[in-house]
């Protein structure tokens, strides 16, 4: 569609990016019936197309954020299923991405809202600091009632809410080392350790350690890793978010200078995302653009990494798989078939959800910050999967876990801890007898 | 902005009251249900006819029938136009507001309220999608036929609003043919309901009269559609060909013989590049032109009627023919072309045309079609309702190049007007909304459009309810 900003405005090269990206949309509305908030709230102000158009009023018109474009674009889950429905190929990830940097710059958010999300961003992303503040948790928990009375403290009453009532300990998988394979050495890879996985889940990384060396793979897990940065990313915190990738970057570097990598392993769907997205955010940085670029193509899903490694096809199981795709995966990353046809391959009969197309509502931080339009997602998403009558759930996001573990009695588990169990495995300890 | 189109001038007497109609408003509908706020009304300003724009008003997004009725109530009361809206996807800017208007929008109310197998029928809320109807029943075994492009997206309110068809409707006829009653709101709020699970009503069939009205006789908040049950088996064909004429030729032979496929779509060598970047469905790309030939039935039906159609293409020079082999390309051939439109997004603008033409003219048209947009310097992707003539050039332009864009509508008058000419008329499906209201009279004559105007006035006295769309705006009787 048409565009009006001015030269001066596209010397910006964010300006000049998203002035690309509009020029691309032609307003169909294709995108609105696949958004979850548009689905659940039916207003075009909360749907793509219409943050597209607040979003370019705002720019074009060089204003600062104001209450209603915080409003609509806050509401957005950055789920995607926008840019995998837009036909002409609307590059909205990024076109929202410099909404919420603009946002960011440019608006005063009220007191609480600016102090919550300071906590978030101080907290998750380090490890230490969140296994204790979950501790933490514990003492507030009885406070959660009076708190989801007042509208302003509910996303406080959330966090309580989604802590988990007991805490794992600390996970050799997480500690700096190299992990030998079992087996003849067929290739070598660096794992993400992440940052909030390693506390509310450590199963998830050690049954992929096991997995790997069970077929060969030696795994490095590279000194002074840390948060990939989504989770400020997605707040428009892009100081604090480049940070985190440039020193993703120098250590993945250092590692391919020093070993080689065949991969980056990820098995949080939405560090991925945000991982391969490393080229682009660091495109205007000299230093850095080049060897993001080579970080990005490296950065792999572990079910991406293990469909290259052609696992042995298992005989089949009596285990119904709900396969839910988070929408990193599929919608992010472009991931579909790949976890499936790994569960499908190791013997699990799958079945798809309905709707599965829409998100749960966990989205980052979206469900302590969004909490009641979060909820109406994940009750939408656990009738979808329930309906599917499994007996167990896979996912590939542990945000997804967290918040659908939170509505079901399902268990979930992580697609790698069952491929883990078939290929020789310990039996995850919450999948039912047969 | 484009500005050839002109709106209604905005009655003074309702931007003058602006505060107090917001105000009144507010009384009549939750907080989460009005629109009002100058940065929120933006992105009403505009449907799928995205070359023009006018700020509402207000919006009102009301979740029942009685507060549709209340608004309504209102707006009469104090002249106020209203603009229906469905999903905001109308190609012919039916859904574009206007100054001086609220917006009435439907989208809260999207729930299926019935589905009855006994007597093929769901009764449904005007803001469910198209599709949503398909995908409720699907598991079941029944589909609703119409199948606009946009059916992912669109609403079933906008489609009873446009009569719109799809490339389904060959066999199974379009929205009129589907629809078996509504529950209106009139314009002063009275609720009225027409039609039922019953294939005929007593009386004057005020539900075909409604059907393709434009949402200028009332707004609909209900409807009962009829099911159908799933054919047991469907393929898509693909049939390449050298020439557009061969394509168009063999089109007309078909229908011709007597044989009705479920969908003939056609395809240019444009249309086909764009729609190939975007789905991956394995369009032929050697050829000029292509069609998408649906048969269903049992696997003896759809053998003996393409084995017949075959024939037919062969008679024209057929270069290339394939069967989609499963049902996930089946899938990804209509994904292809159903998401046209959007994908041509991914080389230029583009308006698309709708005239529908005589069958043997098919040809005759594409040519002078491509004459018309070489004469204005511009280019044009042929992707269209072949089987009934229903024809879509889009014209690609550049939005942001003023000349351009003025070239890209006059080139578009003329293809309708041609299509006029051949024998046809200027809208198959997308509704006349403003795009095509100053060609009415190149379709109708005076009698004919003051025939239609008076059924209007009839419903509508003071012309409140989308008021810049179909008719032409002088010659209008007196509000």
């Amino acid at each position: 569609m048409q565009t009006n900003f001015t030269l001066a405005q596209l010397a910006d090269p964010h300006v000049a990016e998203s002035e690309q990206i509009l020029r691309r949309c032609v307003h169909c509305g294709f995108c609105t019936a696949t958004c979850p908030t548009y689905v659940t709230l039916g207003n075009e102000l909360d749907s793509p197309r219409g943050r597209i158009y607040l979003i370019k009023d705002m720019l074009e018109n060089g204003r600062p954020a104001d209450e209603e474009v915080v409003t609509h674009i806050d509401r957005c889950l950055s789920c995607l299923a926008c840019v995998t429905t837009c036909p002409s190929g609307v590059d909205y990830m990024h076109l929202v991405d410099h909404a919420r940097i603009h946002i960011e710059n440019t608006y005063r958010r009220p007191l609480v809202d600016r102090l919550i999300r300071n906590l978030l961003a101080a907290v998750l992303p380090y490890p230490a600091r969140f296994r204790a503040a979950l501790a933490l948790a514990k003492l507030g928990r009885p406070f959660a009632p009076l708190l989801k009375r007042v509208q302003v403290l509910k996303p406080l009453w959330a966090m309580l809410d989604l802590a988990p009532k007991s805490v794992a300990g600390i996970s050799g998988s997480a500690a700096p080392g190299t992990h030998a394979p079992e087996i003849e050495k067929r290739g070598r890879v660096a794992i993400l350790s992440g940052c909030a996985q390693p506390v509310l889940d450590p199963g998830i990384n050690d049954a992929t350690l096991r997995l790997l060396a069970r077929f060969g793979i030696e795994v490095v897990v590279p000194e002074g890793e840390g948060c990939c940065g989504a989770l400020v990313h997605h707040m428009g915190r892009e100081e604090q978010a480049l940070d985190f990738a440039r020193r993703n970057v120098d250590i993945w570097t250092r590692e391919i200078d020093n070993g080689g990598l065949d991969a980056i392993i990820i098995t949080a769907s939405g560090c991925g995302t945000t991982i391969k997205d490393y080229g682009h955010m660091l495109r205007l940085d000299p230093a850095y653009a080049e060897k993001a670029a080579r970080i990005s193509n490296l950065a792999k899903d572990i079910t991406e990494y293990l469909s290259t490694l052609d696992l042995p096809r298992l005989e089949p199981k009596r285990l119904n798989v709900a396969y839910h795709s988070a929408c990193s995966m599929q919608h992010g990353q472009k991931i579909t078939m790949a976890p499936k046809n790994l569960l499908k391959a190791a013997g699990f009969t799958v079945r798809d959800p309905g709707e599965g197309h829409l998100c749960c509502g966990s989205a980052g931080t979206y469900n302590i910050l969004q909490p009641e339009i979060s909820a109406q997602l994940k009750a939408r998403k656990v009738r979808n999967i329930e309906a599917t009558k499994a007996d167990v759930i896979a996912t590939g996001n542990i945000g997804c876990i967290t918040q659908i573990a939170s509505g079901t009695a399902i268990p979930i588990l992580h697609t790698v801890e069952l491929l883990d169990w078939a290929y020789g495995g310990p039996k995850p300890e919450n999948i039912p007898a047969r | 902005m484009a500005d050839t189109i002109s709106f209604l001038k905005p009655r003074d007497a309702v931007l003058s009251r602006r505060a107090a109609i917001i105000a009144d408003l507010t009384e009549l509908l939750p907080p989460e249900c009005l629109v009002h706020e100058a940065r929120e009304l933006v992105p009403f300003e505009t449907d799928a006819f995205v070359s023009y724009r006018r700020l509402p008003l207000a919006v009102a997004l009301p979740k029942t029938t009685a507060q549709v009725a209340a608004v309504m109530k209102y707006c009469h009361r104090y002249g106020i136009p209203v603009v229906p809206r469905g999903a905001g996807t109308s190609l012919s800017g039916g859904a574009i507001p206007q100054e001086d208007a609220v917006v009435l929008g439907l989208s809260k109310m999207s729930r299926i309220l019935e589905v009855d197998y006994a007597n093929r029928t769901a009764t449904v809320q005007a803001g469910v999608t198209n599709l949503n109807i398909s995908e409720a029943v699907g598991v079941d075994g029944f589909f609703y036929a119409p199948d606009p492009s946009s059916q992912l997206a669109c609403t079933i309110g906008g489609n009873i609003g446009m009569n719109s068809g799809g490339a389904h409707c060959l066999k199974y006829g379009v929205t009129t043919n589907n629809l078996l009653g509504v529950k209106m709101v009139l314009v002063d709020g009275t609720v009225i309901e027409l039609g039922g699970k019953h294939l005929d009503a007593a009386g004057y069939d005020l539900l075909g009269l409604v059907c393709g009205s434009e949402g200028q006789l009332g707004i609909v908040t209900e409807a009962v559609v009829r099911l159908i049950a799933k054919p047991e088996g469907a393929r898509p064909v693909l049939f390449g060909f050298d020439t557009s004429e061969h394509a168009g030729a063999c089109v007309a032979d078909i229908i011709g013989s007597g044989i009705i496929p479920v969908a003939i779509e056609f395809m240019d060598k444009p249309a086909i590049e764009i729609c190939e970047a975007f789905a991956h469905a394995g369009y032929p790309l050697d050829v000029e032109a292509l069609l998408i030939v649906e048969v269903e039935g049992s696997e003896a039906e759809m053998e003996a009627m393409l084995k017949a159609i075959v024939e037919i293409a062969g008679r024209h020079g057929v270069k290339t023919v394939r069967e989609s082999q499963s049902a996930t390309e089946a899938a990804l051939i209509w994904k292809g072309r159903k998401s046209a439109f959007g994908a041509t997004g991914r080389i230029a603008d583009y308006i698309c045309m709708d005239g529908t033409v005589p069958l043997g003219k098919l040809s005759y048209v594409l040519n002078k079609t491509s004459e018309i947009v070489d004469r204005f310097g511009l280019r044009v992707a042929n992707v269209f309702h072949a089987g009934d003539g229903n024809m879509h050039p889009l014209i690609l332009f550049n939005a942001n190049d003023p000349e351009d864009a003025a070239r890209a509508e006059e080139a578009g008058n003329e293809i309708l007007k041609l299509c006029v000419d051949a024998g046809g008329c200027l809208t198959g499906e997308h509704g006349v909304g403003i795009e095509k209201r100053d060609l009415m009279r190149h379709q109708y004559s005076e009698a004919d459009l003051n025939q239609q105007m008076a059924v209007r006035y009839a419903f509508d006295e003071g012309w409140i309810l989308n008021p810049s769309k179909v008719f032409p705006l002088d010659g209008r009787p007196a509000a």
